[in-house]
């Protein structure tokens, strides 16, 4: 892990009592405290640290071995540890630190995120929750159009998951309690997903209904006829009226997007025909749209 | 019949450590509906992570009840200007790239 300034991240220098820590530290989390802050990564990212910050500043205990070990104050314990054996060895009345957090989990605490505000806000021996974890899960529109299982793996731990048809592009959906370990005896956190749903190259979605465009020749356009159209469900037969028009749509009811749970219920799918002109014309074809153009 | 978790009032603060008169102050700012039952007060099961959200704005952040008033009506707003990019977002979708 790089070497982070906590000073500079809770914008304090090191002279900075623990009045000036707290105000520092309830100022920037009323900023980018994730409840304050819904969906945004950035300001939860930034809260972590804030967080960090916070919880060794405030801890005199940890400051001192941030400020006396700077760069390596990770490894304070073990060289806390080393001096500490030589002391006992020297003098068996040698004493530990008091410190509530097991010297042997210094790490563990940057873990939290929602956890232990020390000294900070009202006082309370709270139970707290967990942290909430953030994912997004990219899936195309295939895979969207029908209900699904997937197994995720969340630090570490496999949860299965059920996806159901018609999830929305940016849609978040709520795991409770997959987030992170509550504290002393609080709720573990939840894991929110949000889903990203790429289009499908020829189907566009729009809420339940898929839109999709489809090349008419013109002769076809001006007779009528049938023509095939690929639904996400498969192949579809359309009748095309005669004389239809270029950019003019049709409906095919039913035959567009799961709506989201609620099985068996579709959303409609629009094709907008796209009226293809001939080209390469033979002199003969030129001929017979004259006499068209004169009729 | 559709069936309502209700969790008691004097049980949740007890295990989040608040006091009772948090959780009234809440219910006088229309922040949050307390259910009376035979005299005895219990919050709806859907509204608990928004009341363990107060819980964390109040005795965490130290912001008082009003701006916790405040800030909910903000983030309500936040929340469906977020659906509505969300859904203007798709819907620009459908006019990037068709071919």
């Amino acid at each position: 892990m790089d070497f982070v300034d906590y000073y500079k991240i809770l914008g304090i220098d090191k002279t900075a009592t623990e009045k000036d820590i707290k105000n520092s530290y309830r100022k920037l989390a009323r900023k980018y405290h994730p409840d304050l802050n819904p969906n945004d990564k950035d300001s939860n990212r930034k809260f972590q640290q804030i967080n960090e910050a916070n919880q060794v500043l405030s801890d005199p205990e940890k400051r001192k071995k941030y400020d006396q070990y700077g760069k390596e104050w990770q490894h304070a314990d073990e060289f806390e540890k080393q001096n500490q054996y030589r002391e006992q060895s020297s003098n068996q009345s040698g004493h530990r630190f008091s410190g509530g957090q097991s010297e042997g989990d210094f790490s563990d605490f940057f873990e939290n995120l929602f956890g232990g505000s020390a000294g900070a806000g009202r006082s309370r021996q709270a139970k707290y929750r967990g942290e909430d974890f953030n994912a997004e899960l990219h899936l195309n529109l295939i895979d969207a159009y029908k209900t699904q299982k997937q197994t995720l793996t969340v630090n570490g731990k496999k949860i299965r998951i059920t996806i159901p048809a018609g999830i929305e592009n940016g849609q978040t959906i709520k795991i409770s309690g997959h987030g992170g370990a509550g504290r002393n005896g609080g709720p573990n956190g939840d894991l929110y997903i949000t889903f990203s749903i790429a289009n499908h190259d020829k189907i566009k979605r729009l809420g339940d209904n898929l839109y999709a465009t489809a090349d008419l020749d013109l002769y076809t356009a001006v007779l009528g006829g049938e023509i095939t159209i690929a639904t996400l469900d498969g192949q579809v037969k359309l009748k095309v009226a005669p004389e239809t028009q270029n950019g003019s749509k049709v409906k095919l009811k039913g035959k567009g997007f799961p709506v989201y749970r609620n099985e068996g219920q579709y959303g409609d799918f629009i094709v907008t025909w796209n009226i293809k002109m001939p080209t390469h014309l033979t002199d003969r074809q030129k001929e017979l749209f004259a006499q068209l153009a004169k009729s | 019949m559709q069936t309502e978790y209700l969790v008691a009032v004097d049980e949740f603060c007890a295990r989040h450590n608040i006091e009772i008169s948090f959780i009234s102050s809440l219910q006088k700012n229309g922040l949050i509906e307390i259910t009376t039952i035979e005299q005895n007060g219990f919050i709806d099961a859907e509204q608990l992570p928004q009341v363990e959200k107060f819980i964390r704005l109040y005795y965490e952040l130290d912001i008082n009840i009003e701006g916790i008033e405040t800030i909910s009506h903000m983030l309500d707003r936040i929340c469906s200007m977020q659906e509505e990019i969300a859904f203007l977002r798709n819907k620009l979708m459908l006019f990037e790239s068709i071919d």
